[in-house]
């Protein structure tokens, strides 16, 4: 019987790692992911496979590492995800591979750490010569350079179409780039996916907000064919009073200030972000967690995450929920804010919350948090960073008038093709789900850029 | 990366740039803005259009931190990273019958192409431009061939009616109807100005300039309170109803990063041994 428990990944010790920005999980040594793809019991029928949204082969690039055939290993993971570097660092693979893997049903046993072993062999960085097909003749319009546009981009490079890549940032990768912190996923990761890319061909154009600076119709006339790959990037905030405080920021502001634009360089990047003593966070997902810790290692002395339902439904990956507790973070669950309170310069002072209980399922199938009377309260806090949830852009409404939307303002997209109600047209990602995981959304790319090389071929 | 054609000191410490770019001239309009960033290490710096030709395009700048310094020391010539535009919403311009375009300090630069635009509309257009003094008032010349008429305010005397646009803005109204205004400035003298618009119940367009990250609508750094509505200014905006706008709030947010700010430029004064462009 193999080992019953994963192989631990080491780890920068929490008091070093809270004063800086490294990343945080050191990855695998050789023997130590031989040790783990050991455990891997090979299975006939796969059951992890059916967890991964792209469906990657996990027990043939499992075999080809404890083989040691570590270039045969990258060709099988390459072959079905362009960005394993990044899946295996930001997966939240307990609910995806991992969660059907036949070791975790042990009791008391561990699944394979697949998502561990992926990004060892990732990190190996064996060259991949990619095989780009002579030209077929047709351009395709990428819009937005996040996993999902990526990923079309490079599927469809390799078959020999011209692919062209509109971001409206300067530089490409989407939320891995102005969300996801540095500790979690070095840039340099991104930037090197990124390259490899380009080097396939596709060509990009930076600082072009499709909508606003290039009109979509004109890319719909001028491409074979057209793909949406936005994400749903606009922040939402709770709405309750005293909202426009100072001090009170969207997690979207305070990520994309500290990520993209390197304000925890400041003052050698221009860029400043704002730092108090006693910071919450409202929310529980993976962006609460990040600006959770980011505040933290920014040097905030306390660090409070204030989340309305119970610990049980939260939706942060399990791994970063541990690495937030382990820096210090306090967790306040069933506790709703209600009110910002202010000082006479508008600085936020204090947060009245209510205690929450936890009824009825609701439609995402948690038990909904109702309020229980009476149990108002105050917590001090000079810092507020909201982290609720994001939805799609406004420019979108006004930029792709001609593309329909679905009842919560998402692009209406068939989920096997990422057909739009434009016949030129596809789409996917966050734009499509509403916020959902990096995986997803390739996987939504890998999808439609089959469903396109279709549709160029007239079939 | 983007040209700097031309540079020139207009004002104390105010430069008139030219910068090459092959594409804002085609979808530019008046009340539009772009975002710059100078190079790896800079902020993103929002700057209204002021003017356009083919395949170049010009702003306006003042320099009271980092990185307005640092963009105004970039010598003809020498390039910037990246350029995003144009951004915002265009002025809603019609023909209206008489209005009146205020601008105030370095607003009367962004103000320049919405007063162009409404006079070409058919308008009867009246310009009050105010600045601390004389020296400071800048780009005169260029508004008159747009303007019916010219006040002038300054705080100091030192040119026109001694004092602020509202003097300027009060003879105006007395005098006659006008139908819409334009104020772009100062929070304050933007704040002053709609109260004066809406005591004589006329639709007053402001141009809000609050501290931006994106300009895309995907931070809320940008967001102000309007008719009681939470707006995003670079996606919604820039131009709103100044009766509507929660002022004393938004003048607050302005202050927000000033510590940041300060010790921004301190770190540049020293790096650049005290001196600067
Ligand atoms: C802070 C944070 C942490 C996260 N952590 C995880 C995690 O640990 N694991 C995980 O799996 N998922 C995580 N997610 C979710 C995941 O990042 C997203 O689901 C994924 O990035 C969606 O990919 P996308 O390509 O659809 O969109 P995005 O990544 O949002 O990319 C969209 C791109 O389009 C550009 N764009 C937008 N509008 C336009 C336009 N009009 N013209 C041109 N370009 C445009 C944007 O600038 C952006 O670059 C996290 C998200 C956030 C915000
Ligand atoms: C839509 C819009 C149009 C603008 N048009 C012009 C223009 O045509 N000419 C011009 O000179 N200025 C314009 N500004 C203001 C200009 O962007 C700021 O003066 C500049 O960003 C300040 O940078 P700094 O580092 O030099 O100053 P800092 O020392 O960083 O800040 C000084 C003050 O500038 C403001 N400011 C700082 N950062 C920002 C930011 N990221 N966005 C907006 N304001 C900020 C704050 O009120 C701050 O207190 C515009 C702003 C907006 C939002
Ligand atoms: S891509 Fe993600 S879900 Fe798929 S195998 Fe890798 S870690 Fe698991
Ligand atoms: S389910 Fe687990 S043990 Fe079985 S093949 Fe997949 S990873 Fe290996
Ligand atoms: S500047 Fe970010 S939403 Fe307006
Ligand atoms: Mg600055």
């Amino acid at each position: 019987m193999p080992e019953k428990n994963k192989t631990k990944m080491r780890e920068l010790d929490p008091i070093q790692r809270i004063g800086c920005f490294e990343e945080v999980a050191l990855g695998y040594s050789k023997e130590e992911a031989l040790k783990e793809a050991a455990r891997c019991l090979q299975c006939k029928n796969q059951p992890c496979v059916s967890g991964c949204p792209v469906g990657i082969n996990i027990p043939g690039f499992i075999k080809a590492l404890r083989e040691e055939r570590y270039k045969d290993s990258a060709m099988i993971l390459k072959g079905d995800n362009n960005l394993p570097a990044v899946c295996g660092r930001v997966c939240p693979q307990e609910k995806q591979c991992e969660a059907r893997c036949i070791l975790g049903r042990v009791p008391g046993g561990d699944a394979v750490a697949i998502g561990r072993l992926e990004r060892f062999v990732a990190d190996l960085e064996i060259p991949i010569e990619s095989v780009v097909k002579p030209s077929i003749h047709k351009k395709v319009a990428v819009i937005g350079a996040g996993p999902a546009g990526l990923t079309v981009a490079a599927d469809l490079a390799k078959e020999g179409v011209s692919v062209t890549v509109f971001e409206a940032f300067h530089t490409a990768g989407g939320v891995l780039v102005y969300g996801i912190p540095e500790f979690r996923l070095p840039k340099k990761i991104v930037s090197n996916e990124v390259q490899f890319v380009q080097e396939m061909g596709v060509e990009f154009r930076f600082n072009e907000i499709v909508g606003r600076t290039v009109p979509f119709e004109e890319l719909v006339n001028d491409y074979d064919a057209v793909f949406i790959g936005i994400g749903a990037g606009a922040p939402r905030f709770m709405g309750i009073p005293g909202t426009n405080l100072n001090n009170i920021f969207s997690a979207s502001e305070f990520l994309t200030r500290v990520n993209l634009m390197k304000a925890y360089l400041f003052p050698k990047y221009d860029t400043p972000v704002k730092i108090k003593d006693r910071v919450a966070v409202i929310g529980a997902g993976n962006v609460t967690m990040d600006a959770a810790r980011t505040a933290r290692r920014l040097g905030a002395k306390e660090v409070h995450i204030v989340y309305r339902r119970s610990e049980e439904e939260m939706p942060a990956r399990l791994e970063e929920y541990h690495h937030a507790m382990e820096e210090g973070i306090k967790l306040h669950c069933l506790t709703l804010p209600v009110e910002y309170l202010g000082d006479a310069n508008n600085n936020v002072v204090a947060m009245k919350c209510v205690k929450m209980t936890l009824g009825e399922p609701d439609s995402s199938g948690r038990r909904r948090p109702v309020q229980l009377e009476n149990s108002e309260f105050t917590m001090e806090v000079d810092m507020v960073i909201e982290a609720i949830g994001q939805t799609p852009n406004a420019v979108l409404k006004a930029g792709f008038s001609s593309v329909q939307l679905n009842k919560w303002g998402s692009i209406q997209a068939d989920e096997e093709t990422g057909r739009t109600n434009l016949p030129k047209v596809f789409a996917g990602g966050d734009i499509v789900t509403g916020a959902a995981t990096v995986i997803e959304a390739m996987g939504a790319g890998k999808r439609s850029a089959k469903a396109i090389l279709k549709y160029l071929a007239g079939v | 990366m983007y040209k700097v054609i031309s540079r020139e000191a207009i004002a104390p410490d105010t430069f008139d740039i030219w910068l090459e770019h092959p594409n804002i001239h085609k979808r530019a309009k008046p009340g539009q803005f772009l975002i710059l960033r100078l190079d790896e290490f800079s902020e993103r710096i929002p700057l209204t259009i002021v003017s356009t030709a083919e395949g170049r395009l010009r702003v306006i700048i003042k320099t009271i931190g980092k990185s307005t310094y640092k963009l105004c020391a970039v010598k003809p010539g020498e390039t910037i990273a990246d350029i995003v535009g144009p951004l915002g919403n265009p002025s809603e311009i019609d023909r209206f019958g008489t209005v009146c375009v205020i601008g105030g300090g370095v607003g009367i630069a962004p103000l320049f192409p919405i007063a162009k635009a409404l006079k070409e509309a058919g308008n009867r257009v009246i310009g009050i431009l105010g600045a601390a003094k004389k020296e400071l008032l800048i780009m005169k010349d260029e508004f008159l061939p747009h303007l019916d008429e010219l006040y002038i305010t300054t705080d100091d005397g030192s040119e026109g009616i001694k004092g602020t646009v509202t003097v300027a803005l009060q003879k105006v109204l007395k005098k006659e109807k006008v139908e819409v205004i334009w104020a772009i400035g100062p929070m304050v003298m933007m704040k002053f100005v709609s109260l004066m618009a809406a005591e004589n119940n006329t639709l007053c367009w402001v141009s809000l300039n609050p501290i931006m990250v994106d300009g895309t609508g995907m931070c809320g750094a940008c967001r102000a309170e309007v008719g009681e509505e939470v707006k995003f200014t670079c996606v919604h905006g820039p131009e709103f109803d100044g009766r509507k706008v929660k002022w004393d709030e938004l003048i607050k947010r302005q202050y927000q990063y000033r510590e940041e700010e300060k010790r921004a430029m301190e770190d540049y004064l020293k790096e650049m041994g005290g001196k600067n462009a």
